[in-house]
């Protein structure tokens, strides 16, 4: 089966800085992809990339099937790549269930004049979108802070808020970075359910993540990216004893 | 049961509503003869002033309070319809095309004019934006004073006169009129005129507000780049943004040309742009009462201040501060103590409690 995203050659200068040097990958339909690296190493770039934050500099770039030329933010969203951002960016005043009912932007219609007249159709649109939003934060678990400002929120519920939002969009593939990071043990035992759920649900999944035993645990394959190149990639044993990888992350002297 | 559960119980109860929407609906409609009897027919001129206003102030509050792009140059779409209709409708070119299809024609051409102005402005933000919007406003007043030759088109500085009144039919907005035996003045006529165009306009902010575009603006003032992400065509929406308040601000200008039967350049300078944004910020950015509220203040209150040089005369003998500097200095602190005090407005939106179907 061909796999739902492939880069062949993706490449990003900053500058003299290569934050990405020749990337390929190829991410399965249905798995968990990890992607890991010392910091700096090119992880968010590339996600930057494939949400069309930034263009890459050549490199080819498939998903689902077609090439990818346009690479414009809110055309990736439409496409069916969603993502979540490292330093959480939600919606801050606006209320939990507002934040996902803009996550079904792209997936709906009204316009101004629906809008104004507010005939039977953007009606209907507009209650489905309320009621598809309850159910996401209801499926992430938050459902009770529906109504609450998003500021309010404490940070392990904005981190599911922004996968909810994410998820508003019917995504294909869910681009998570760092959900789990300054999580306590209970709060990541609790994402790591959560995000072998929405795999279940058939959504494919790319995670930059710096807990290892995370990774290790849920993704079903691994790459490791160190000054901009893919170093490694297997399946998270294979990963684990690889000597490059050791290298990038413990110092040459130890390995 | 604590005083504020038996607050919202009461604001859910249909009838009160219905009895509150009646009785306002009654001041506004004989407001105008109350006023006219007491405080004379200037007053009233205040009251149309006041709509007009509170239409350019929700304009405003779209691409301001919504989308949260600063914009300094607001009054152009004012001057744009304005112009539009005077142009159109005076002895300046001998035409006299009806006002029932120029206020639409007039809002339709500055809704253009707003997305060609926001077009360059779409990679900038905040500051950038407000001094580029705040040029855009100047150039707009600045060709409105020197389109004057080699051909004459705006007739200059001295501006374009005897405007056509607003006439529907044989209905003239410029005559009194005998309504069940009592002499309506045209003024009032404007007033109900203007009245209803604001609730429309009012009723439209409500509508986008409660929407997906209107969720689409919040989102973009919120985090652009996250909005994006979401899906959402920053550019088109931003230029969506532009155009709806610039046809608000097209309509009323439309309205003032009639209204006033005359049009200058200096109706439309920057301090102008200054109050509607001072309207929006004052009264509560986003939020459709307060903004309102602030249109309100904005221009009742100056007009009050004028009978402080009566006061002082009567109280003192003799004007001591001259009530023009007063309006100024009192502005100033009006302003400060917001800033201080109340910073999110006069009357914000509160953390809205909206129940949708799907939770009950």
């Amino acid at each position: 089966m061909e796999a739902l995203l492939s880069i062949t050659g993706v490449s990003k200068h900053f500058g003299g800085v290569a934050a990405l040097a020749d990337v390929s990958l190829a991410i399965e339909r249905g798995t968990i992809f990890g992607l890991i690296g010392p910091n700096g190493a090119g992880k968010t770039t590339l996600f930057n990339v494939l949400t069309g934050l930034y263009t890459p500099d050549g490199g080819e770039f498939t998903f689902d099937g077609a090439r990818v030329a346009d690479l414009k933010p809110h055309r990736m969203a439409a496409r069916g790549i969603a993502r979540t951002f490292q330093n959480i960016r939600l919606f801050a005043n606006m209320t939990a269930l507002e934040n996902v009912m803009v996550g079904r932007h792209a997936r709906t219609r009204a316009g101004v004049f629906g809008a104004i007249v507010r005939g039977r159709a953007a009606r209907a649109e507009e209650t489905a979108i309320a009621a598809h939003a309850h159910e996401l934060l209801d499926y992430v678990g938050i459902a009770a802070r529906a109504n609450d400002l998003a500021k309010t929120l404490p940070y392990g519920d904005q981190r599911r808020l922004e996968i909810a939002r994410a998820l508003a969009t019917e995504p294909k593939l869910l681009a998570l970075d760092e959900p789990a990071a300054g999580m306590n043990a209970t709060e990541t035992g609790a994402l790591r359910q959560l995000l072998e759920h929405i795999r279940a649900d058939g959504t494919t999944i790319l995670l930059i993540e710096h807990d290892v035993k995370l990774v290790m645990g849920l993704c079903d394959r691994v790459a490791v990216l160190d000054y901009g190149r893919k170093i490694a990639e297997g399946t998270p044993r294979e990963v684990q004893r690889d000597p490059a990888v050791i290298e990038a992350y413990l110092g040459g002297a130890l390995a | 049961m604590t005083f504020s559960d038996r607050w919202q119980s009461l604001k859910r109860d249909p009838r009160i509503a219905w009895g509150a929407y009646a009785a306002l609906a009654l001041v506004l409609v004989t407001l105008p003869f109350l006023v006219g009897a007491t405080a004379g027919n200037a007053w009233v001129r205040i009251l149309a002033s006041v709509l007009l206003y509170i239409m350019l102030a929700l304009g405003l509050n779209i691409v301001v309070g919504f989308a949260g792009l600063l914009d300094l140059g607001y009054v152009a779409f004012y001057a744009v319809g304005a112009y539009c209709y005077a142009l159109l409708a005076s002895p300046h070119f001998g035409l006299h095309l009806p006002g029932w299809l120029l206020l639409p024609a007039g809002a339709l051409v500055a809704g253009a004019f707003g997305a060609l102005l926001g077009a360059p402005t779409l990679r900038l933000r905040g500051d950038y934006l407000a001094i580029v919007t705040l040029g855009f406003g100047e150039i707009i007043r600045i060709f409105l004073n020197n389109l004057n030759a080699p051909v004459n088109i705006t007739n200059g500085p001295q501006g374009i006169d005897r405007i056509d009144p607003l006439q529907f039919g044989a209905f003239s907005l410029a005559q009194s009129h005998d309504l069940l035996g009592v002499a309506v003045p045209g003024l009032y006529a404007y007033y109900y005129l203007f009245l209803l165009l604001a609730l429309a306009v009012v009723f439209v902010s409500l509508r986008l507000e409660n929407s997906r575009i209107g969720r689409a603006w919040v989102a973009i003032r919120e985090d652009e780049v996250a909005a994006a992400a979401m899906g959402i065509n920053t550019r088109n929406i931003k230029l969506l943004a532009f155009a709806m308040g610039a046809t608000f601000g097209g309509l009323s200008g439309g309205l003032f040309a009639s209204f006033q039967g005359f049009v200058s350049p200096e109706s439309f300078t920057l301090i102008e742009s200054v109050m509607i944004l001072c309207m929006v910020v004052l009264g509560g950015m986003g939020h459709i009462p307060g903004v309102v509220l602030g249109a309100v203040l904005l221009v009742v209150l100056p007009e009050a201040l004028r009978y402080t040089g009566d006061l002082q005369s009567a109280l003192f003998g003799r004007v001591f501060v001259d009530p023009s500097d007063l309006r100024l200095l009192l502005f100033g602190l009006a302003l400060v103590g917001v800033m201080l005090l109340r910073p999110s407005g006069l009357w914000p939106s509160p953390i809205r409690r909206r129940e949708f179907a799907a939770t009950e």
